[in-house]
């Protein structure tokens, strides 16, 4: 049933992605200043959305590690911080190159750049830890609480394009209140991208947890085996 | 532009690579774990 339900979720997905990238390269039209470039955006902004609200779901289910004990929601934390890992990395390397074309460089240390990277940083330091931990209960425990440190500065990012005004463009998308917001069809467009990515994003989690399911029951038959 | 497109892609298709290589690990070391129990 699992996998019936991956197979159908990734062929949504590969519709939904030839269909955008269609979309993109050949019916939306460039922008004034900023020519075809823009259309990083399209990706640009799925990824971000899932890196940053995969931090801070992952963080979540840290916290309710914290309170109930439960080693499922250890795993489910982990599962989603390395696929939103990913996506972050996305963000970070795709504002990058549109940087290097827009701005002349590929870096500033802006507010938003330094603080998704600082993010990034956190969660990466996050799955080291945990690479470093043997014991399950410990490794849970330590890393649920270098995931709020990290949930939190996801928020920080989040919100640093409206309380800092740096290098980074502030919000474009009307539903988060801009003033000079990007046309609506590309809005739909990145918005339909969103949803093709959230599908990726779901299938790498479930692929995930599943290894996760198996390292669990590798560990405690290993245990079974050392108590004879 | 394309290079944008390419390394977001590139990113994602890594990954894919790295789990399914973490998932054949992972299954040759439960059925190596396995058979350590069953000989005890």
């Amino acid at each position: 049933m699992r996998n019936k339900i991956l197979f159908a979720l990734a062929a949504f997905a590969a519709a939904l992605i030839v269909r955008n990238l269609y979309v993109i390269f050949f019916v939306l039209g460039d922008e004034q200043n900023q020519g075809a470039i823009w259309r990083i955006f399209e990706f640009h902004f799925p990824a971000g959305i899932l890196g940053l609200g995969g931090f801070i779901v992952a963080t979540i289910f840290s916290i309710l590690y914290l309170v109930g004990n439960d080693l499922r929601f250890d795993s489910i934390s982990a599962s989603i911080i390395e696929v939103s890992l990913v996506f972050a990395a996305i963000v970070l390397v795709t504002g990058s190159i549109w940087a290097r074309i827009i701005w002349g460089v590929w870096w500033a240390w802006d507010a938003r750049l330094t603080s998704m990277l600082i993010c990034w940083l956190i969660f990466a330091g996050y799955l080291m830890l945990r690479r470093a931990i043997e014991e399950p209960t410990q490794r849970a425990r330590l890393s649920a609480v270098v995931s709020i440190f990290g949930g939190i500065d996801a928020i920080i990012v989040y919100k640093s394009i409206e309380w800092y005004r740096t290098q980074h463009p502030g919000p474009v998308l009307t539903i988060r209140g801009a003033n000079d917001a990007m046309p609506e069809v590309w809005q739909h467009t990145a918005y339909w991208n969103l949803l093709a990515m959230t599908c990726l994003a779901i299938i790498l989690v479930m692929v995930r947890m599943r290894q996760e399911g198996v390292s669990r029951e590798i560990d405690s038959m290993r245990r079974l085996a050392h108590s004879y | 532009m394309f290079y944008g497109f390419s390394a977001a892609w590139l990113i994602v298709i890594i990954y894919v690579v790295l789990l399914a290589l973490r998932e054949g690990k992972l299954r040759r070391e439960l059925d190596r774990v396995r058979q350590m129990v069953e000989k005890r």
